[in-house]
């Protein structure tokens, strides 16, 4: 048993690591993010290389983050995969469905603004979180 | 799916923290299980089976077959 539960420290330990290194990976991708979508009229007034360079630091800081997101997803153990499945099936299914929805309203001139990007991926964020808060307590 | 889990356990005075760890899943997991709110996989159940040396049917039993 002693043996099976320091295997097991190390699989917790490994799931830890994991999350951290989401954690920072997330965090990074958020702050290149607000770089490159403030800096350009802030910080570096419009200078085109800048700008260029801050996109594709977030596109690269970005790559990783999803790699990341693999390798958590991955040392979870199944139940806690189940439902991170489910969440993301969720915030999916709300995100196409709501995003076409949206699509159609601003091309048909139902809407009166115009239809942003920042607002499916709000959508989708808090979807995932609430799919994540409801699985736990289902499971809980 | 009826599972014997808590029952083994508290035979061994094991906590569900202490199964979680010997299977390499979470404490809430364990919970789950024992709750019949989630059935765990053919490998956990075999890794549940070979840690207190039984077969996977003394452990876990189809309530649709009882």
């Amino acid at each position: 048993m002693e043996e099976k539960v320091k295997e097991s420290g190390d699989w917790t330990a490994r799931v830890n690591r994991n999350t951290l290194r989401l954690g920072y990976c997330t965090g990074a991708w958020l702050v290149t993010t607000a770089l490159a979508t403030f800096g350009p009229q802030f910080i570096w007034h419009d200078n085109t290389l800048l700008t260029a360079s801050a996109i594709f630091i977030n596109l690269a800081i970005g790559l990783a983050t999803i790699l990341a997101n693999k390798h958590h997803l991955q040392s979870l153990d199944e139940m806690q995969q189940k439902i991170q499945l489910e969440a993301m099936a969720l915030s999916l299914g709300v995100g196409f469905v709501c995003g076409l929805s949206y699509s159609l309203l601003d091309q048909s001139n139902l809407m009166a603004a115009d239809a942003e990007i920042s607002h499916l991926i709000l959508l989708m964020g808090l979807t995932y979180l609430a799919g994540t808060v409801i699985g736990n307590r289902r499971y809980g | 799916m009826k599972n014997r889990l808590k029952v083994l356990r508290a035979e061994r005075d094991w906590t569900q923290a202490d199964l979680a760890a010997a299977l390499e899943v979470s404490r809430q997991t364990i919970n789950a299980i024992e709750k019949g709110k989630f059935d765990p996989s053919l490998p956990l159940a075999f890794k549940a089976a070979r840690l207190f040396n039984m077969s996977i049917e003394d452990i876990f039993q189809d309530e649709a077959a009882a």
